[in-house]
């Protein structure tokens, strides 16, 4: 459990990382679509893990990032075309970047990194860690730039009609300064917390 | 057919409007990682265009002599990244072959260009838009260019910001993020232009 939460916040892709910033950006505009592309991400990246666990020994090491990518790709359509058959409405909203989960660093990097050297029970619940790790960061960021730009949370109005909405912040630049005003405040607490413990 | 108007606005609305890294967020990860110089964020720049005009130029072809008529449009992504990874290969030894300096400068941006969602984005926008095969190919070029552009900009930012007096706890990534936005905010400013 403490390996669990240590994968999702210490070692957390977004945050910790930078790992996958495109659909971090690209879909953080409303609480929705960011848990919805953290979700996708999520099943991706279980069932990849743990295809390719199963798979680590009779990859050829040459051509394994080619055979990743291809596995991956699987996935991913799958999912893609699940999310157009049952939630249209997120599936449009998300876009093109339903697709590019494929070349979405996280789901790479952890294939190479973890899921080639371990079991496949170890390799799901690594996915599933860390992809509840950039679903976690995604709702926060998401969450921000909702109530910011829009004065809502999932949709819901909560700061009442008179907020004067920065619309800003939910356009592109939002995505850039909000996630940057983060990972500052991130870094300020390690550096506090380091003078603590040293 | 051929219309150069109308490829000339898939160019400047690419290149400008909807600037691929500041308005759309495709090719972030280069994009953040390659741009503490501005020598190597062109060198960058100069492989991810080479790719990318290749790639959607190919990626077309696929999709209309190959997906189309064996009604396998689902497949467009496994395909897509398949031609995007193969071509990188190929570009990659032949650059190898033909031009070692080449090779030195651009090679080791090239592996990192499969994974660059800006190029199977442009591929995959390509297919959605329903563009020919020259629109396809102004629009890969167009996107390449917007992401060099985007990526100098920062880079020469970025290269100020190391000599500046920034707080301790925004130094590295945070400000340069906060910079990025500022960037992408005068970017917002073509975006009332309708062509």
């Amino acid at each position: 459990m403490k390996a669990f939460f240590k994968k999702m916040f210490a070692e957390n892709p977004v945050f910790v990382l930078l790992l996958g910033m495109c659909p971090t950006l690209g879909t953080s505009t409303s609480v929705i679509n960011g848990l919805g592309m953290g979700l996708s991400a999520t099943a991706v990246l279980i069932c990849s893990n743990f295809f390719i666990s199963i798979l680590r020994k009779f990859i050829p090491a040459k051509i394994r990032i080619a055979s990743y990518i291809v596995i991956i790709a699987g996935f991913v359509t799958a999912v893609d075309m699940a999310l157009k058959a049952y939630l249209p409405e997120i599936s449009a909203s998300l876009g093109v970047f339903i697709p590019l989960i494929v070349v979405n660093c996280i789901i790479l990097a952890r294939a190479e990194s973890f899921a080639s050297k371990n079991t496949p029970g170890k390799s799901a619940v690594d996915g599933l860690c860390m992809g509840l790790g950039f679903t976690a960061a995604l709702v926060i960021l998401s969450a921000i730039r909702e109530l910011l730009g829009n004065g809502s949370l999932l949709g819901l109005p909560v700061l009442g009609s008179n907020y004067p909405k920065a619309i800003m912040m939910i356009l592109p630049p939002g995505g850039f300064i909000v996630l940057g005003v983060v990972l500052g405040v991130i870094q300020l607490m390690r550096t506090k917390g380091g003078a603590k413990n040293g | 057919m051929v219309d150069a108007g109308r490829l000339f606005s898939i160019l400047i609305t690419t290149l400008l409007v909807e600037n691929f890294v500041l308005v759309k967020f495709l090719g972030c990860c280069p994009f953040l990682g390659v741009s503490k110089k501005t020598d190597t964020a062109i060198a960058m720049g100069m492989a991810v265009t080479f790719v990318m005009a290749l790639a959607s130029a190919m990626s077309w072809l696929v999709n209309e002599y190959i997906l189309i008529p064996f009604g396998l449009e689902y497949l467009q992504t496994i395909a897509f990244i398949l031609v995007i990874a193969a071509l990188v290969q190929i570009v990659e030894m032949a650059i190898m072959k033909l031009s070692p300096p080449l090779y030195a400068s651009l090679g080791i941006y090239l592996p990192l260009i499969t994974t660059n969602c800006a190029v199977l984005g442009v591929a995959l926008l390509n297919v959605q838009k329903n563009y020919g095969f020259l629109e396809s190919l102004v629009s890969g070029i167009a996107a390449a260019l917007s992401f060099t552009l985007a990526i100098w900009l920062f880079a020469g930012v970025r290269e100020r910001l190391e000599h500046s007096k920034i707080p301790s706890f925004m130094k590295g990534m945070p400000i340069a993020l906060v910079s990025a936005g500022l960037i992408a905010m005068a970017f917002l400013g073509f975006s009332g232009m309708k062509l």
